[in-house]
């Protein structure tokens, strides 16, 4: 059982995906197969960024492992997302235009997390936040190593 | 092909020490945008890209990445080649722009990593 929660901070684009590195390195030393730690790595490093690009105040991340699932959440308190149908439209993106010049902003970022996990939630409210939960099923695993 | 014969055909110039000139390079991908990286390759690839800030690395590092050569003459800073060392990923800049690189690699054998291209009603190209 592993359990650990990351501090994002908004705009901190230098250390951008540095939490979702080094979480893969730790999921591997927990046993978890390199295709479900590479999943596990992009949907962090997505949801990282979100949190950098957007989040009035950054946010948190948050993973738990166990026998059965990856549960990675992420939680911010703003500014919340409009339309959450037209976010999830793959190349739609808000990104600043220094994002962009960085590699961000494709408009793929909520379709990839979603495409990296067996379950996929969001909630999002403007002026309150938004909360992603992603599961990846370890028992769907055909590649124990 | 050998990471040596792709130094060679791009007259590119490898970043850091570590002698990889055996590795053995067959699928490449090629983005400036690391979104489409994270988004689209699924599998182990070399990648080709233009942009050079320390989430390349950090995305090459999660994807299990190979190897990534930077084009159109770019070239990291010294901290971002120092981070691809000690992920143990061995990097290259070529003058050549990503077109170019990717003709003479796709010519000399190299092809596209298995990918999973954007499509579906509304949202994507339907062919």
């Amino acid at each position: 059982m592993l359990e650990i929660t990351y501090s994002v901070r908004a705009g901190d684009i230098e250390h951008g995906g540095t939490a979702s590195a080094w979480l893969k390195v730790e999921l591997r030393k927990e046993g978890v197969s390199e295709q479900l730690a590479r999943r596990a790595g992009v949907i962090a490093f997505e949801g990282e960024m979100n949190l950098i690009l957007y989040a009035t105040r950054g946010g948190t991340l948050h993973v738990a492992v166990d026998d059965a699932y990856i549960e990675i959440e992420l939680n911010d308190d703003g500014p919340g997302i409009e339309d959450l149908d037209l976010a999830m439209t793959p190349g739609y993106s808000t990104a600043p235009y220094w994002a962009a010049n960085l590699g961000f902003g494709a408009g793929m970022g909520l379709i990839n997390m979603e495409r990296n996990s067996d379950r996929f939630e969001i909630s999002s409210h403007l002026g309150e936040g938004t909360r992603i939960v992603c599961w990846i099923d370890r028992r769907k695993d055909d590649n124990s190593t | 092909m050998k990471f040596a014969d792709v130094m060679e055909l791009l007259d590119g110039e490898i970043l850091e020490g570590v002698d990889v000139s055996e590795m053995i390079i067959d699928r490449a991908y090629a983005a400036d945008l690391l979104s489409d990286v994270l988004a689209l390759t699924d599998e182990r690839t070399t990648l080709i890209t233009g942009t050079i800030s320390p989430q390349v690395i950090r995305v090459a590092d999660i994807l299990n990445v190979i190897a990534i050569i930077f084009v159109r003459g770019k070239r990291p800073p010294k901290s971002v080649v120092t981070y691809a060392q000690r992920v143990g990923i061995p990097v290259m800049c070529t003058k050549k722009t990503m077109f170019e690189s990717c003709g003479l690699l796709y010519a000399n054998g190299v092809r596209p990593c298995k990918n999973r291209p954007v499509s579906g009603p509304g949202s994507g190209c339907s062919k």
